[in-house]
């Protein structure tokens, strides 16, 4: 058995620059944008901050309370932290998924990483000249090996292989390092820097103008619009059986009154005007507003409270998690949904832009609009070594959790654990990057992990938080060394309204990805991810699912021998 | 964009800039506790 040494955090500074830099992604810059865009600035950001208060701010407040008590405790996992906080040993198992979720997203988040780098290093090496996004879109297809298995493994500047290797020994370097040298200290320069590049590249957008004089309607300020603007205009075709079909939407106030005119001398033409009412009235609204609040914060993913475990028992964690989320808040918002978006309209147009999604958008659109720009390749090696810098110090928060598992229950030190995890982590982040074909290995675990389970994991905290730790003992416990105090509607709302909007989201959620239900007609399509398993099954995303299940069994075996866990009773906990 | 566009856009990141602001500056002005046994200088990552 090794003697482990207690970590902490070096300063409080460092624990928010921490805990938001887990929280500051890819999503950030690329989900954040898409989503306000395609649901109406006006009516998404209601949702959105809506959810901030209800779901966001309250989970992430229970998480770092309860983080900070297991600390106290020695335990640094959600195992751990759960079987100490509910006295039950069923929790200890429930706490698995804490490990679960980050370690298996971990294995693909690299190999997003290792794109930002490879797309940086090809801007400075000048060979990111697109004429078109279809050109952008086949360096991506090559770059990532999306046509077939295995073609992703090679080691030129153009492919990922050589990058993934960087990035993977960067991270382990780092976290190897530990709490306060490895990871506060890189978050407390990568942070910062981040800021400031996306300052730059903000300072750029805005002032892009309208770069083709050709298509006056590819503007800064449409693209502003075609972000915020509250009242949605789409133009729509009576097809042969008289149902009105979405053409395309139409942000330039000159193309609206073209079209408003067009529509009079046509009858099979009209022009919709969404307003923010009705959109407010669509659940699937909601539910894009709430998964982004989520997966945003990094609420859930077993993430917050290991890191918090880190503090001592008079640190502040009330400042502390308020400051990381409106970090991240302010990154998604004001950096985020200035830059995105606004540059990509002015050089493709709404049409060009719409309905793109995360990759789609960051990988074939972004790319061609840099190669556009004046100075395009400064610009895009600064956002994709942006994006690098925000995905590592995600990445890095995703290793903690499994480190401090492995350490904690195995009883072993930091190297060995690091080694055994950083195996682990290589042999499911080999299968990934092998079955690259349409990213499926990626999808898969994307979904069932990176979502499904986290909705899952985000209802066991708040629920142990509010039920069985009890509101008031978890306020009082939040309160030991605050530097400001939670609000005390907030003990409703955590006791009450965040489980049951969770639950509620969580069911629609279900209903619309895993049932493939469409809210607006009612009819049910199974979704692609239930198919690839029962209906069609695909070999890949059964591999996947069984790679997940063959960690996660590895995790409750570790659990089940661990006399830590065991012999916890409750007047330990006194 | 609409002036409705302006005004939501003006909220939305007004908003969230005011309240990291008021982080910020209350991260900075109320003393921490300090109870750290390792800093960057004392840690080391293993044993």
């Amino acid at each position: 058995m090794v003697k482990r040494i207690k970590e902490s955090w070096n300063s409080r500074l460092g624990v928010i620059l921490a805990v938001a830099g887990s929280a500051v992604g890819l999503g950030n810059f690329l989900r954040f944008p898409g989503q306000a865009a395609e649901y109406g600035g006006g009516a998404f950001m209601i949702a959105y901050f809506i959810s901030f208060l209800l779901i966001g701010l309250p989970i992430c407040w229970a998480e770092w309370t309860m983080g900070r008590m297991g600390g106290q405790a020695g335990f640094n996992s959600s195992p751990g932290i759960f079987n100490y906080i509910t006295r039950k040993p069923t929790f200890k198992y429930l706490g698995v998924i804490g490990v679960l979720i980050p370690v298996i997203i971990y294995m693909y988040y690299v190999y997003i990483e290792a794109w930002c780098l490879g797309y940086a290093v090809n801007f400075l090496a000048g060979n990111m000249n697109f004429e078109d996004v279809g050109q952008a879109g086949h360096f991506w297809g090559k770059f990532i090996g999306i046509e077939a298995d295995g073609s992703a493994l090679g080691f030129g500047l153009k492919q990922v292989g050589f990058y993934l290797i960087l990035v993977f020994i960067l991270n382990f370097v780092l976290i190897y390092r530990g709490i306060s040298k490895g990871i506060e200290l890189f978050c407390r320069y990568a942070m910062p820097t981040l800021v400031v590049i996306a300052f730059i590249i903000l300072l750029r957008v805005l002032t892009l103008g309208t770069p083709d004089a050709n298509h006056p309607a590819r503007n800064v300020s449409n693209g502003l619009g075609f972000m915020w603007n509250p009242v949605k205009h789409v133009v729509e075709h009576k097809n042969e059986i008289g149902d009105w079909i979405v053409e395309k939407e139409v942000v330039d106030a000159g193309q609206l009154e073209a079209a408003e005119t067009a529509a009079i001398a046509d009858e099979t033409m009209r022009v919709r005007h969404i307003s923010v009412k009705e959109q407010l009235f669509n659940p699937q609204l909601w539910l894009a507003a709430a998964g982004q609040i989520f997966f945003s914060l990094s609420v859930g993913f077993g993430v917050i409270i290991t890191y918090s475990s880190y503090l001592s028992k008079k640190d502040d964690v009330v400042l502390s998690g308020l400051a990381a989320t409106s970090a991240n808040e302010f990154c998604e918002v004001a950096l985020g949904g200035l830059i995105t978006l606004p540059a990509a309209v002015t050089f493709l147009g709404v049409a060009g832009v719409a309905g793109m999604g995360t990759f789609g958008l960051g990988f074939n659109v972004l790319p061609m609009v840099f190669a556009n720009m004046a100075f395009g390749a400064t610009f895009g090696f600064l956002f994709f070594f942006l994006l690098f810098l925000a995905a590592v110090t995600s990445s890095l928060s995703m290793l903690q959790p499994g480190i401090a598992f492995l350490e904690e229950a195995l009883k072993i030190s930091r190297k060995q654990s690091v080694a055994l995890l950083g195996l682990i982590t290589a042999v499911g982040c080999g299968f990934v990057v092998y079955f690259s074909a349409g990213v499926k290995a990626l999808d898969t675990m994307d979904f069932w992990v990176g979502t499904f389970l986290i909705f899952v994991l985000s209802t066991i905290q708040i629920i142990i938080f509010g039920w069985i730790i009890g509101v008031d003992k978890g306020f009082k416990l939040a309160h030991e060394g605050s530097a400001i105090r939670i609000p005390s509607i907030f003990k409703f709302i955590m006791k009450w309204v965040s489980p049951l909007f969770l639950i509620v989201i969580f069911a629609l959620w279900v209903a619309a990805n895993v049932f493939g239900i469409d809210f607006s007609t009612g009819e049910a399509n199974y979704s692609s991810y239930v198919k690839d398993l029962f209906i069609q099954p695909n070999t890949v995303a059964w591999l996947s699912i069984a790679l997940i299940g063959i960690v996660a069994a590895l995790f409750v075996f570790i659990v089940s021998l661990n006399t830590n866990y065991k012999t916890l009773t409750k007047e330990d906990v006194k | 964009m609409t002036v409705y566009g302006w005004l939501i856009m003006a909220l939305s990141v007004g908003s969230v800039s005011c309240l990291l602001a008021w982080c910020v500056f209350k991260v900075f002005t109320v003393p921490e506790e300090s109870e750290h046994v390792h800093g960057f200088e004392q840690e080391t990552p293993d044993v």
